[in-house]
């Protein structure tokens, strides 16, 4: 690139000068079609007070995100019954199953918020969904003591704009002995688990379970395979207990027992050795796979059971639903929640999904709807433009950089919660308080050592079982 | 990339400030989060200093002297003689005899000026063209005037009243609330317009609502030398008897008082770094001061109505028909003389400022309005986000825009500009709480609990003995962790004390106390 010019540097009588000097056409356009020229110099002393236009900037933008959150999208109505499970089909993302306690099984189209197929078969509750990994099966299991295995329609039929509600027969209906609470495909394989007296891996072709595992005699309430490691799984059951199962071996590996009954497990899908559990004592915990003795991170924020749970594919959050009527979205290792959704009319929330581009989140409740929120309540859908992606990444780590200042802090922090959950909440911190100041007072009047604190992260474990 | 050429990137200049040691911090997961961020100032300080270093477009100017040369004799008809002929049309002199001394300013990408000649002359300029934009005559005595955010607007201090104009010359405002402004001051990000009177009084009026943010009476009578701080927007007023006063407008109190000169302050002004302030006194004192000890740096003899810092730190001072021009060479301010320049004897130099991101001084004086070319003045590269001296209209709309909505609030202003983004350190458990601060709080809570309203029980249950023991109850339940914190500090105040007592005898008298 040519120098700019600058005025010729004479050397008269030992003197040399030079002046700054600038031509219009190095900093203005040639042609109204170019695009403006822009200088840019990094240099503090000409950015003065850098520090308090940020801090006005964060307040600005802390404020727009709460006029720009509106996480709510759509309801998807037509079960006629409580809704008791959903499933995601990994090859098709913009489409859901969901199972109704009538045994109404519909897949949905997410877009247009509507019924493409119905898969009519189950005699009672529907209690598990899962679909295959290649995306061809979905199966299903329920209070009638039947595994049925449905054919997923192709992507085609659901572009249809005039899809009808066509009902479609099942591929296979396998009977057992006693009523089925869940149902997990595994990632990579064509074995899928159901449980429910005793956990049993099924093949697709085979109408007998192909093993079955059984460790005490109650009821075995949920079950999630690894996604890493196809042999892996988890189990919870109604004596408090998570169990680890791995299929290589004829015997189940790990077992913890808790203190109250875990409703649900997600594996995280970015960090598969982790898997958080959904648990009736109003707590998520995230335990490591490796080191049972203790969970990593406890996520304390609802103020009644949690009744499912489930990851982001990006693994940095996951998503749960509660018998309080909220939804709560929580990052991986943060002990609060990050953002809380509820409804009037959105009753106990039995099923959660996170959907598979991490911008959505669905919940399955008991009015018999399943409801369609963004994943971040002010982000702007659809395709942005690369200055207005590049102004959004800004503002959002300009407000990073100042979250923990009170006065940004408070906007950024503010939820309107519902009066009887905030009630609930407060009610619960009083009692927590309560708890730790006779604790405090205890140890303090004792001799030193006596009183032995045992972290929140060990004390709801009872035991741990090989 | 080389290691030589790594050693050359001036890196600290973009750090900010010094690279605490995280080791303090007890929580993990913040540690972690802070050295991740660490991390990333100083690649991106690495990637700025890079940009200094190779893709800045143009380079500043100079003036080199050989042997025995010195370059404060070197005329300004040599330099105007060996410049390009652009450069040499920046020198010029406008011969306006009978309007009065000049006062000027500059636009703050130096494209437009703005002259006011004391018998009501005000015209504006298009000094990159060197067009004459708009000449009025307001027919009363103009003693300041200034830009306001941008070239459309401008605000003139007339004899009775200040008034804001439109580029076109059509007044805008008149603003009644400062009777006989003498000088006015914009501070850029805060949209303020600052003016000082006859009478001492100084007002802060917002221009985007037109609210008085602060209407200060500084008590020290006629006060004409104003200036505004550039780094942290902070007003310094010099007053008769040689104290600078330093104001912001949410404290009817100066928040600093400095005697600065033995006679009343004839002129003073800000270098860009924010933390060099010189001042001029009757008292034929030039001084240097550095506002983070508030001690005098340099002191020069010489007279000086006028001082202006340029953005390259270069200080010109102006008396009489002289105008003096300093430099420091090295960085530490140690000032030396760089250029002068005189006039026409008798003429009577009003104002000096230099011109943003040229190398050109523009003084106001009796007869007129002139420029002189300082090589090394000026900014070489400018930053199209802060000040574009190319600036079209689009741009200059948006920008408008942007400045609105980056726009700060007065609060904000305030000596130290580093304490923004942190956290007041004071909590409850920390020892710094004075003893005041306790024994209120302890009053707070006491009247609290004494004002609490129980209910009226029934059956016999609200007693007046039992309703007096409960009030008693609650009142003790009130006071005890104020006591059990006083308890604490007692037992460790005797730790200490028997620590202490461990120094040998000769040394004891020594012992801190506590």
């Amino acid at each position: 690139m040519k120098p700019p010019s600058h005025s010729k540097i004479k050397i008269v009588d030992g003197m040399k000068v030079k002046v700054i000097s600038r031509s219009a056409e190095e900093f203005t356009r040639e042609r109204s079609q170019d695009l403006q020229r822009v200088f840019r110099n990094f240099d503090p002393k000409l950015h003065a007070q850098e520090k308090a236009v940020e801090y006005a900037r964060a307040l600005n933008a802390a404020k727009l995100e709460k006029i720009f959150a509106k996480p709510f999208l759509g309801a998807m109505d037509g079960h006629v019954d409580a809704i008791s499970c959903m499933a995601k089909n990994p090859n098709y993302l913009k489409g859901i199953f969901s199972g109704s306690m009538d045994g109404d099984i519909r897949l949905w189209d997410i877009s247009s918020r509507s019924t493409v197929q119905q898969f009519v078969g189950h005699k009672g509750a529907v209690r598990g969904l899962a679909a295959s990994t290649d995306g061809s099966i979905l199966v299903s299991c329920g209070n009638d003591c039947t595994v049925r295995l449905w054919s997923i329609p192709g992507p085609k039929i659901a572009d249809l704009d005039d899809a009808s509600e066509n009902a479609s027969n099942p591929l296979a209906v396998y009977v057992s002995k006693n009523a089925f609470r869940a149902v997990d495909h595994q990632w990579d394989g064509n074995l899928f688990a159901t449980v429910g007296a005793q956990v049993d891996i099924w093949d697709h072709s085979r109408s007998e379970p192909v093993t079955s595992f059984a460790w005490g005699s109650d009821t075995v309430v949920s079950v999630r395979f690894n996604p890493a490691h196809k042999d892996i799984l988890a189990t919870s059951a109604s004596d408090r207990s998570i169990t680890l199962y791995d299929l290589r071996m004829a015997l189940p590996s790990k077992k913890i027992v808790m203190q109250t009954r875990t409703n649900a497990i997600a594996w995280n899908p970015r960090e598969p050795m982790n898997f958080s559990l959904a648990n009736e004592d109003c707590n998520c915990y995230s335990y490591d796979m490796r080191n049972m003795e203790q969970a990593k991170c406890v996520h304390r924020d609802h103020v009644s059971a949690v009744m499912d749970i489930d990851y982001s594919p990006t693994g940095r959050e996951f998503v749960t639903g509660s018998y309080d009527r909220t939804v709560r979205i929580f990052q991986y290792n943060a002990g609060h929640s990050r953002e809380i959704y509820h409804t009037k009319r959105m009753q106990r929330v039995f099923c959660v999904k996170f959907s598979c581009d991490a911008s959505y989140v669905i919940s399955g409740s008991d009015d018999t709807n399943l409801r369609l929120w963004k994943a971040k309540a002010s982000e702007q859908l659809g395709v942005l433009l690369p200055r207005e992606r590049k102004k959004q990444e800004y503002l959002d780590a300009v407000k990073e950089r100042f979250k923990h200042l009170p006065e940004v802090k408070r906007i950024v922090r503010h939820r309107h919660l519902p009066k009887p959950i905030y009630k609930a909440a407060s009610l619960r911190r009083t009692m927590a308080d309560a708890e730790k100041k006779k604790e405090e007072r205890k140890r303090a009047h004792s001799a030193p050592g006596t009183v032995v604190t045992v972290p929140l992260r060990k004390r709801r474990i009872v035991s741990e079982i090989e | 990339m080389a290691l030589s050429d790594e050693e050359d990137l001036d890196i600290k200049k973009y750090l900010r400030g010094e690279n605490k040691g995280l080791k303090a911090v007890k929580d993990k997961k913040l540690r972690g989060q802070l050295t991740v961020r660490e991390e990333l100032y100083s690649q991106s300080a690495k990637a700025a200093a890079k940009v200094e270093k190779w893709l800045l477009p143009s380079e500043g100017g100079y003036l080199e002297t050989e042997g025995l040369e010195k370059s404060w004799r070197i005329k300004q008809e040599n330099i105007v003689h060996e410049v390009d002929i652009l450069s040499s049309r920046k020198a010029f002199d406008i011969v306006l005899p009978d309007l009065g001394p000049y006062v000027l300013d500059y636009t703050s990408n130096g494209h437009y000026m703005l002259v006011g000649g004391r018998r009501g002359h005000l015209a504006m300029m298009d000094v990159m063209s060197m067009n004459l934009i708009k000449e009025f005559q307001v027919r009363e005595t103009i003693r300041d005037v200034k830009f306001l955010h941008n070239d459309q607007f401008f605000a003139a201090a007339q004899k009775k009243y200040s008034y804001i104009y439109n580029k076109v010359g059509t007044e805008i405002h008149c603003l009644k609330e400062n009777l006989f402004p003498l000088s006015l001051q914009f501070l850029q990000n805060y949209f303020l317009l600052v003016s000082i009177n006859k009478y001492g009084q100084l007002l802060y009026q917002d221009t985007t609502t037109g609210e008085i943010v602060g209407h200060h009476r500084t008590g020290l009578g006629r006060c004409d030398v104003m200036n505004a701080n550039p780094f942290n927007s902070v007003i310094a007023l010099g007053h008769n008897s040689g104290k600078v006063t330093l104001w912001k407008p949410t404290s009817a109190n100066p928040l600093v008082k400095m005697l600065c000169h033995h006679g009343p302050i004839a002129a003073l002004a800000f270098h860009n770094n924010g933390h060099l302030m010189a001042t001029a006194g009757m008292d034929h004192k030039i001084k240097l001061w550095d506002l983070r000890k508030f001690e005098a740096v340099h002191t020069f003899k010489g007279h000086a109505k006028t001082l202006d810092f340029s953005q390259r730190g270069l200080l010109a001072m102006a008396s009489g028909s002289l105008i003096k021009i300093w430099r420091d060479d090295s960085g530490n301010s140690d000032y030396q003389l760089y250029m002068s320049h005189r006039m026409l004897k008798g003429y009577q130099v009003g104002e000096v400022r230099f011109r943003p991101y040229e190398d050109v001084l523009g003084f106001g004086h009796s007869t007129g309005i002139s420029s002189i070319l300082v090589p090394g003045s000026g900014e070489p590269n400018f930053d199209t986000f802060v000040a574009n001296p190319f600036e079209t209209s689009k741009q200059r709309r948006e920008k408008e825009v942007h400045a609105l909505l980056d726009k700060l609030q007065p609060e904000m202003i305030m000596m130290d500009q580093t304490k923004i983004g942190g956290l007041k350190s004071g909590s409850r458990a920390e020892e710094g709480k004075s003893k005041e601060g306790r024994e209120a709080e302890m009053d707070a809570a006491l009247a609290a609990a004494k004002g609490e309203k129980r209910k009226k029980k029934t059956k016999g249950r609200s007693k007046p003995s039992k309703i007096e023991k409960k009030k008693k109850e609650t009142v003790i339940k009130a006071k005890r962790p104020f006591i059990e914190e006083r308890v604490k500090e007692e037992e460790k105040r005797k730790k200490q004390k028997v620590s202490e007592m461990q120094l040998p005898l000769a040394l004891q008298r020594f012992a801190r106390s506590s």
